[in-house]
């Protein structure tokens, strides 16, 4: 999300969801909906049913890529050189929206010169998809009147994940596609909460808001609201704090409900770093390969024992509530309270109302919004005040960087941190089911999922298991640079040839002991998507 | 999923009263919009219009013939009727024709205080007692009709079929076919002996199926029910608490229902600002987690390698003096925390000041990053 706060102000969906419905294109980007949010691909049905013509860029063969007017089966990786083509396609021909360039952005002719290098012979050779492919993505999202580009981790997940997110926000920008009803961008997360837990300040660099720790009025706003004094230096990223415990610099972590032991690439690397820290703390609902290597670990509670709220991918505030007592007897918020009163400093809620309230007395866009508003329906975040009914559409007349206009970042074409080759020829890219979550630990515990998908299957061609001599749910193994898993192979045409498919949704079959450890060196979001592997028969 | 129709007002009159509506409506929406009853079954504002059970009739002055308010879209100066003798014999006329093939085992039916079926047929009053003419007639037929003796499908983990129930009013595959889009179900069979159901009645398995429960959550009587959540309490006995998913980042809303202390089902909410009613394998079927037998009860403290029961005092007591402990002796930028994407905005706040306030370091941070 850093890429879209880059170029537009703010890093969330420009849109609202229920707008896809009235588009009359959809540009859908490294995104499996139907599989990662299958309600959001009930709208994208519906305005597909409607009439929109649907354009798809997406190394796999998926649901939508079947019915798509343009299929791109680019490359995985190859993102930015298949942006970069169709902005060059859309200047070359001058179907580009002059009015909002000149008005709305600034950087054009940088943006202008850059992509003048992807020419057609070029791009058809970095992303593999055919020229004319290209021309008609083009065309088709430049004379679209109201186009919604959605995309989704396949974008995000690389590790020119942010850059990715701003060649998007280029073609849009290029073509005036941002700011009215059903034109826009939209970024589909994975986890419920990605939305309000980025917005809400468990980053090192800046305070609930993204607000920076090292701007002196921030810090004094806070610092008067919470009565300490707050180090204008940022703190360590995830993987730096785990990168220094691998060094034996850092001493002691507290993880609310994360699973890095099983959801992060590199697991090797992860677990190395779990062991050394000298305290651990966990808390989770249930174990989890990351509770294994905690000193202490603390019990959590679900979402059905607790008040609070979640922030969805349209910017919406909307409740959760507490349908039956926390079984452990604590919600996780009365657990941070009570541990930083025995740590000496004091937090004392009534209810978690009140620390929404205090949120909004903190962060301008949840300005507006308490739980007596939100008590029917959610409101869409910026509300600054308690009379602003909240913001469907973003930027209508004024993007939020300074000076209220958009920038063109020219970008260059730098693929995968690792390729394939001789020795690992396969792209593994992995991903998610409909069926199931994460680290599965929820899921996994569902009679009725667990009995549909017991385990994890790699997807893989026809052509490419024929030729390693594969059948159909035959165990193989999957090897990479860093680790090897053996799983059963499942022959579909949804993967295409050299490329095979993995989820991360089973303890049995952990595929990020062969993810890489490259990340995106913006928001240190790792390269889940691609590696190299080989495949053998077992 | 209806889109919001921003049009013109329409100026129509229902049973005498002036409403002003937005145009693009049905009558059935309009009525609906301002709490004027019409009766239903295969109406869901999810579908399109479909006009096939004949109950939602209504008069409209200048037509002969009552219309179907569902598919009749509303007009400037429409007079409209919706309660008349007459409506009430042809909608019992339609009631009976659906109860002479239903089977009448209401007190140990899943629906029982939850089927449309039965709220209509108690609200027509369909025992017709001491009628004559015209309405005996549908009493015996009611009673006597020729019925289905199917057996009750449970062959797949989360929808039970009990086709004796089912009144074909065709909403669970339009909206599998129309709404999800999976293709999974049709009516099959001609006649009398037409069904909805699967290509070659195959189970429902992943290979044809996405399990989203939709066709279940349309179903107006208990020909389709979840299977999980059969035999658990009746809907009136249940407590409805309105929340959103913890699965993906969509937000859907749904009910959890609650009986002692337990989460025994999930049901939709037509009013979601996002989902408006639908949901997906995870939303819908995705709950038994909350009460699985794995779930961390209790704090637990390793000691030699093995995890040992702990109160929270013991527990909360050690990781604040041992956080403490590090703090002093190493200093505050050498501790931190993740927080987690999965948790409420409340905690993702309350981590942050925790970190800044009570340990003294920006070392916080979203660890997932997706
Ligand atoms: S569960 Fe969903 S996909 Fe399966 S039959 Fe019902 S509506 Fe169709
Ligand atoms: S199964 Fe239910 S929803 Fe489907 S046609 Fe029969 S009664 Fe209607
Ligand atoms: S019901 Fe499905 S689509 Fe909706 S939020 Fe939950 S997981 Fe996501």
């Amino acid at each position: 999300m850093a890429g879209l706060a880059t170029s537009l102000g703010a890093g969330a969906s420009t849109n609202s969801l229920s707008q896809m419905a009235d588009m009359d294109l959809l540009f859908l980007f490294g995104s499996n909906p139907n599989e990662g949010h299958p309600i959001i691909s009930l709208w994208l049905k519906k305005g597909l049913r409607n009439g929109a013509k649907l354009i798809v860029g997406d190394p796999r063969k998926t649901w939508m890529a079947r019915r798509a007017d343009v299929w791109l089966n680019l490359k995985p990786g190859s993102n930015i050189a298949m942006l970069n083509g169709i902005v060059n396609v859309i200047l070359e021909n001058g179907w580009e929206n002059r009015e909002f360039i000149a008005k709305r952005t600034e950087g054009f002719e940088e943006l202008k010169a850059k992509v003048r290098e992807y020419d057609l012979d070029r791009v058809e050779t970095l992303t593999g998809v055919a020229k004319e492919n290209i021309i008609e993505a083009a065309r088709l999202y430049s004379h679209a009147k109201k186009a919604m580009v959605v995309y989704g981790l396949g974008v995000t997940e690389h590790q020119t994940g942010t850059e990715n997110c701003i060649a998007i926000a280029n073609l849009a920008l290029v073509c005036g596609h941002l700011g009215k009803p059903s034109t826009g961008i939209m970024a589909l997360r994975g986890q419920n909460n990605v939305q309000g837990a980025s917005d809400l300040g468990p980053l090192p660099a800046t305070l609930p808001g993204y607000q920076s720790v090292a701007l002196p009025e921030v810090r004094e706003k806070f610092e008067k609201a919470w009565g300490v004094k707050i180090d204008p230096k940022p703190g360590l990223k995830s993987v730096e704090m785990l990168d220094e415990c691998r060094r034996g610099n850092f001493k002691g972590i507290f993880i609310l409900g994360e699973d890095p032991a099983q959801t992060d690439p590199d697991l090797h690397h992860v677990r190395g770093a779990l062991e050394a820290v000298e305290f651990l703390v966990v808390q989770d609902i249930l174990p989890t390969e990351t509770t294994n290597f905690a000193d202490v670990i603390l019990p959590g509670a679900s979402f059905a024992e607790k008040d609070g709220t979640f922030t969805n991918g349209e910017r919406r505030v909307q409740r959760v509530r507490k349908a039956i007592e926390p079984l452990a007897g604590m919600a996780d918020w009365e657990v941070i309270c009570k541990l930083s009163t025995l740590m000496g400093y004091p937090m004392h809620y009534n209810h978690p109302s009140e620390i929404m309230d205090e949120i909004a007395s903190l962060v301008r866009i949840y300005g507006g919004i308490n739980y007596a508003r939100i008590e029917k329906q959610g409101i869409q975040w910026p509300c600054p005040t308690k009379d602003h009914p909240g913001t469907t559409t973003l930027y209508t007349d004024l993007f939020s960087r300074p000076g209220g206009l958009a920038k063109f970042i020219a970008l260059d074409h730098k693929g995968s941190g690792e390729l394939p080759d001789k020795e690992y020829p396969y792209v593994l890219i992995t991903g998610r089911i409909r069926e199931h979550y994460n680290n599965g630990s929820m899921t996994g515990r569902c009679s009725g999922i667990v009995e549909i998908v017991p385990e994890e299957l790699l997807e893989i061609s026809a052509e490419d298991a024929s030729a390693l001599g594969i059948g159909h749910l035959e165990q193989v193994s999957v090897s990479s640079r860093r680790g090897e898993i053996k799983v059963k192979a499942k022959i579909t045409d949804r993967s295409q040839p050299g490329n095979v498919f993995l989820t991360f949704h089973h303890r049995n079959a952990l595929s990020n002991l062969l993810t890489s450890g490259f990340r995106d060196p913006i928001t240190g979001t790792p390269e889940y998507k691609s590696c190299a592997v080989r495949i053998d028969k077992l | 999923m209806g889109t919001t129709i921003s049009g013109k007002l329409v100026t129509i009159k229902v049973n005498n009263s002036v409403l002003s509506c937005q145009s693009g409506k049905t009558v059935l929406e309009a009525c609906r919009d301002a709490n004027i009853k019409i009766p239903t079954l295969c109406y869901d504002k999810r579908l399109e219009p479909y006009g096939g059970c004949r109950l939602c009739l209504v008069e409209v002055k200048g037509f002969s013939k009552p219309l179907s308010s569902c598919t009749t879209p509303i007009e400037e100066g429409m007079e409209i009727i919706t309660e008349s003798d007459e409506l009430t014999r042809l909608r019992k006329t339609s009631l009976a024709l659906i109860l002479s093939n239903h089977p009448f085992d209401c007190p140990h039916c899943e629906k029982t205080g939850d089927c449309q079926l039965q709220d209509i047929a108690y609200e027509y009053g369909c025992d017709w007692e001491g009628s004559n003419g015209r309405d005996a007639q549908l009493i015996s037929s009611t009673l006597n009709g020729e019925k289905w003796d199917l057996p009750r499908r449970d062959d797949n983990p989360f929808i039970t079929f009990e086709p004796n129930k089912c009144i074909l009013c065709a909403r669970c595959t339009r909206i599998c076919n129309h709404v999800v889009m999976a293709g999974t179900i049709d009516i099959t069979g001609k006649g009398f002996d037409s069904l909805p159901d699967t290509a070659f009645r195959r189970p429902r398995s992943l290979e044809n199926c996405e399990f989203c429960g939709q066709c279940v959550s349309t179903c107006p009587t208990a020909a389709l029910t979840d299977r999980q959540g059969r035999g658990k309490g009746r809907k009136y006995q249940m407590k409805q608490v309105k929340t959103t998913c913890t699965y993906c980042g969509t937000g859907c809303n749904f009910f959890l229902n609650v009986k002692n202390n337990k989460v025994v089902k999930v049901t939709s909410d037509y009013d979601a600002p996002v989902n408006r009613g639908n949901l997906c394998i995870k939303g819908r079927y995705g709950y038994d987690f909350i009460h699985s037998k794995d779930r961390i009860q209790t704090p637990l403290i390793k000691r030699n390698g093995k995890f040992y029961e702990a109160t929270w005092d013991e527990a909360l007591g050690l990781v604040a003096s041992k956080f403490r402990e590090l703090i002093d002796k190493y200093g505050p930028g050498t501790v931190g925390g993740f927080s987690s994407s999965r948790c409420t905005n409340e905690e993702n706040y309350l981590l942050s000041k925790f970190v800044r306030c009570a340990v003294g370091s920006n070392n916080v941070d979203n660890c997932a990053r997706v």
